[in-house]
């Protein structure tokens, strides 16, 4: 599309546009990271480090895809680690305690995490009640659910989920990746798509630039808002589910405080706050931020793994900050 | 000599690009009340927030003489201070505290630190006597009315030692009852020494109320009147309000009216806030394809909430009447029901309401038109991007591409773009609310051609406009707004400045 580019340009355009800013922003702090991480560390330059990256953090990603559609709404989503524990626990006592066949749990299991999202979505259209509110409720409810079904980790022992544990997807050289990240890939593939290339997508943008002026334009606004913390809770389900080939169990403890993780990886991904700009591939490049600082924590060794919440808090003053100067200067 | 409590000479303000007030005079005697007129945007209520302090001293120019001394407000807190009170168009109450502490909200009644709520309760109930406010001091402001909120801030005024209080449009929402108390306090207040200075586009309250009346028009003092001496009648206020200067800004016009599009009839809507008031009161229109209509009234007339009622009840309770497109009865009750009848609102306030500022042109245009670009959900994104440019070309938005972000559009060409996202769904309908606020002069020029454009296609047109020589220019027909009432329909060829302003003002004709 050189049409979209500013008049003038000689081979590369001169001046990016200010919206692909923040994620270019963090694609080179990856970039920066991985050549750091190489230049000190002996074998952090093999390339299955960066696919162990993936492996650990698929239901991550898929996790935090959802949350992209909820932010770039201007919404937020609280539940979906709660969400996330959930579907593991389902997963668990149904496979485990009631020996149901696996691809009739993740249905299930996948159905509940819409239908929760679903009614929250409801919720926050029809009563005009803050997100935030609302998915608070919604993560003491899923939270507190997960001990109704029990208070220990339930193992998984089916057939499916642990060859699924096991599998690797070999991608040649010797490198591999699990079927997760497959999963994972597919949906962000799936979700960009609808972000970009569909009605739903284009309302989702528009209602996040302005709630207001995108009901004055007809737009389906009712239906985009319940639509996007329903896709939010399908992601959680379907994150839970592969959590639960990650750790082959559900526990109620399980993904306490993902929603934070998922909502740091959106905005480290350029996503604003307040909704209307941002990209998935943003998303994907916070997700694997965070899943290298702790790759590095890991390697220096002597840090204490609480230093990768450290550098995820400065990160994130730095990405709100950067957000605050690029909209001021819009303004 | 006359004993002049405020004097304002050579005030002059300027806003990036506006020239807002330019070298305004206004003397005010002591103990009177003394109106201030003139038309939307003519700088009377920038005038009175310089004299507030709400533009500090040093943001214009001029001088201000309070009580014989030079005044250098450097913010309300100063000009209140002095003595000098203002009580705005949209009031400034706390709506979840009681009227008492309302009352003296950044002025409590404290004892070491603590408020003494004997004394605050007290104090209230004596000030809420002298503004005739029956109520318990500690009664919520959200439960009681507009009229009585009113009280509240005139009872917190004179709880500030008050020696001149100046009311923005007082009465615009109240209704007669409360209106008619609020005047007779002032008059009231007036005995006991207190100056006022009250604008208002309430013609009769003013000749009923005031002492004597300053006119303003675009930012400069036209003239004050004394109501004893002089014979000051609403028709002397009006010549003096109205009478810019009509220059060839309008590109030529030849109307090409066919049969009639949309009807409305008995049109009735209150107001969300206050459910019991009518915001539009039984409004009738008419528009006829090819037609350009425009809808004149002053702030606070209803004309922005009649035509978003119309369109999918954006605005307003309890909403009633009829609509009747090409003859036959049709129900509006969302914004699709409105698009799909062939009807197209353009907001007032574009950059709020009417645009996604964070994203590009082609998707702001494409936005309302949307469904005619998909297929199934999935946007025909070449088609888009070819219509986009489209538009770009044919309404000449000046922009690199259909790639670039709206909000650093000149005002002028983001109307390019809400127009051309209207025009995308093929209205037959078009409801331009100011469409040229905030252009300047040469982008105006054309968005009247595309206006001119539009009727010329069959499409009828309904222009609301602050600014009378626009809609004089521009129209065909004007009906006028007064209160919520249609007060007048005038043909081209009949109106004048000084004809719209009387049935904007005063009523039925």
């Amino acid at each position: 599309m050189s049409a979209a580019l500013p008049a003038g340009r000689r081979g590369l355009p001169r001046k990016v546009p200010r919206k692909y800013v923040p994620v270019l922003v963090t694609a080179g702090l990856f970039a920066a990271m991985l050549v750091a991480g190489g230049l000190r560390y002996r074998g952090f330059a093999d390339g299955q480090v960066v696919l162990n990256v993936f492996v650990d953090n698929a239901f991550l990603l898929v996790v935090a895809v959802g949350m992209t559609f909820v932010i770039l709404t201007g919404g937020i989503d609280l539940s979906v680690g709660s969400v996330v524990a959930l579907s593991t626990m389902i997963s668990a006592t149904l496979l485990t305690g009631h020996g149901w066949p696996a691809p009739a749990v993740i249905v299930l299991v996948l159905a509940i995490g819409a239908a929760l999202g679903l009614a929250m979505g409801a919720i926050i259209h029809h009563f005009e009640i803050q997100p935030f509110i609302v998915t608070l409720a919604g993560m003491f409810l899923a939270r507190g659910l997960c001990y109704t079904i029990g208070t220990e980790s339930i193992p998984i022992t089916d057939g499916t989920f642990t060859a699924l544990a096991q599998t690797k997807v070999r991608l040649g050289g010797g490198l591999w990746v699990s079927p997760s990240v497959v999963v994972a890939l597919v949906v962000v593939l799936a979700a960009a798509y609808v972000l970009h290339h569909t009605r739903l997508g284009r309302d989702v943008y528009a209602v996040g630039g302005g709630e207001q002026s995108a009901l004055l334009m007809g737009l389906p606004v009712a239906r985009t808002k319940i639509a996007v913390y329903t896709i939010s809770g399908f992601c959680s389900a379907l994150g839970g589910v592969l959590l639960s080939f990650y750790m082959l169990s559900g526990y109620g403890l399980h993904a306490v405080g993902m929603e934070l993780d998922a909502i740091a990886a959106v905005v480290i991904g350029g996503t604003l706050l307040t909704g209307g700009s941002g990209y998935l591939l943003g998303t994907v490049l916070g997700v694997l931020v965070l899943g290298l600082i702790q790759t590095i924590i890991s390697f220096e060794g002597t840090l204490s793994s609480w230093w990768t919440k450290i550098f995820i808090g400065l990160l994130l003053f730095a990405f709100i900050l950067l957000q605050r100067l690029i909209s001021a200067r819009r303004g | 000599m006359t004993d002049h409590i405020l004097r304002m000479n050579g005030i002059t303000k300027t806003f990036p690009g506006v020239k807002a007030l330019q070298d305004v005079t206004l003397s005010v005697r002591r103990g009177e009340i003394h109106a201030i007129c003139g038309e939307n945007g003519a700088g009377k209520s920038t005038l009175m927030k310089v004299l507030s302090g709400v533009y500090p001293h040093g943001s214009y120019d001029g001088e201000i003489h309070f009580d014989g001394a030079r005044c250098a407000f450097g913010g309300i807190r100063d000009s209140e201070h002095a003595g000098v009170v203002i009580i705005h168009q949209e009031l400034a109450l706390c709506p979840q505290l009681s009227i008492a502490e309302n009352i003296f909200l950044g002025n409590e009644r404290a004892r070491r630190g603590l408020i003494d709520w004997n004394r605050t309760n007290h104090e209230a109930a004596r000030l809420m006597e002298r503004v005739g406010l029956r109520e318990n001091p500690t009664t919520a402001v959200s439960d009681i009315g507009v009229g009585k909120q009113q009280l509240v801030e005139i009872a917190k005024a004179l709880s500030k030692e008050v020696r001149l209080l100046i009311l923005d449009e007082p009465t615009a929402a109240l209704n007669d009852d409360d209106s008619a108390h609020l005047l007779d306090l002032l008059r009231g207040l007036r005995d006991e020494g207190i100056t006022c200075v009250i604008i208002s586009h309430k013609l009769n309250e003013v000749t009923a109320i005031a002492d004597s009346v300053t006119i303003i028009r675009d930012g400069r003092t036209v003239e004050t009147l004394d109501m004893a001496t002089d014979d000051v009648t609403e028709d002397r206020i009006i010549s003096g309000m109205v009478g810019r200067a009509l220059d060839n800004r309008f590109p030529p016009h030849e109307p090409a009216i066919g049969e009639e599009v949309l009807r409305i009839e008995d049109w009735t809507v209150h107001s969300p806030s206050q459910p019991g008031r009518k915001v539009v009161d039984r409004a009738s229109l008419t528009l006829r394809r090819g037609e350009i209509v425009g809808l004149a009234g002053l702030m606070g007339a209803g004309r922005t909430e009649l035509a978003m009622s119309v369109f999918g009840r954006t605005y307003g309770v309890r909403v009633s009447g009829r609509i009747f497109k090409d003859g036959r009865p049709i129900e509006i009750r969302t914004v699709q029901d409105a698009i799909g009848h062939g009807l197209a609102y353009a907001t007032e306030d574009r950059k709020r309401y009417g645009l996604n500022l964070i994203d590009d042109i082609k998707r702001n245009v494409s936005a309302a038109g949307l469904p005619r670009l998909a297929r199934r959900g999935w946007v025909d994104e070449r088609e888009e991007y070819r219509v986009a440019e489209g538009f770009r070309a044919s309404m000449n938005i000046k922009a690199p591409g259909v790639s670039s972000v709206v909000g650093k559009l000149s005002g002028g060409n983001q109307q390019k773009v809400v127009l051309s996202k209207w025009i995308l769904t093929e209205p037959d309908v078009l409801i331009l609310d100011e469409p040229t606020r905030g252009i300047d002069v040469g982008a105006k020029y054309e968005i009247y051609t595309i206006i001119n454009r539009l009727a010329g296609e069959g499409r009828a047109v309904l222009v609301i406009s602050s600014e009378l020589p626009e809609l004089l220019g521009l129209c065909d027909r004007i009906y006028t707004l007064c209160e919520g009432r249609v007060t007048g329909e005038v043909a081209r060829r009949d109106a004048t400045q000084e004809r719209l302003m009387h049935l904007m003002t005063k009523g039925q004709e």
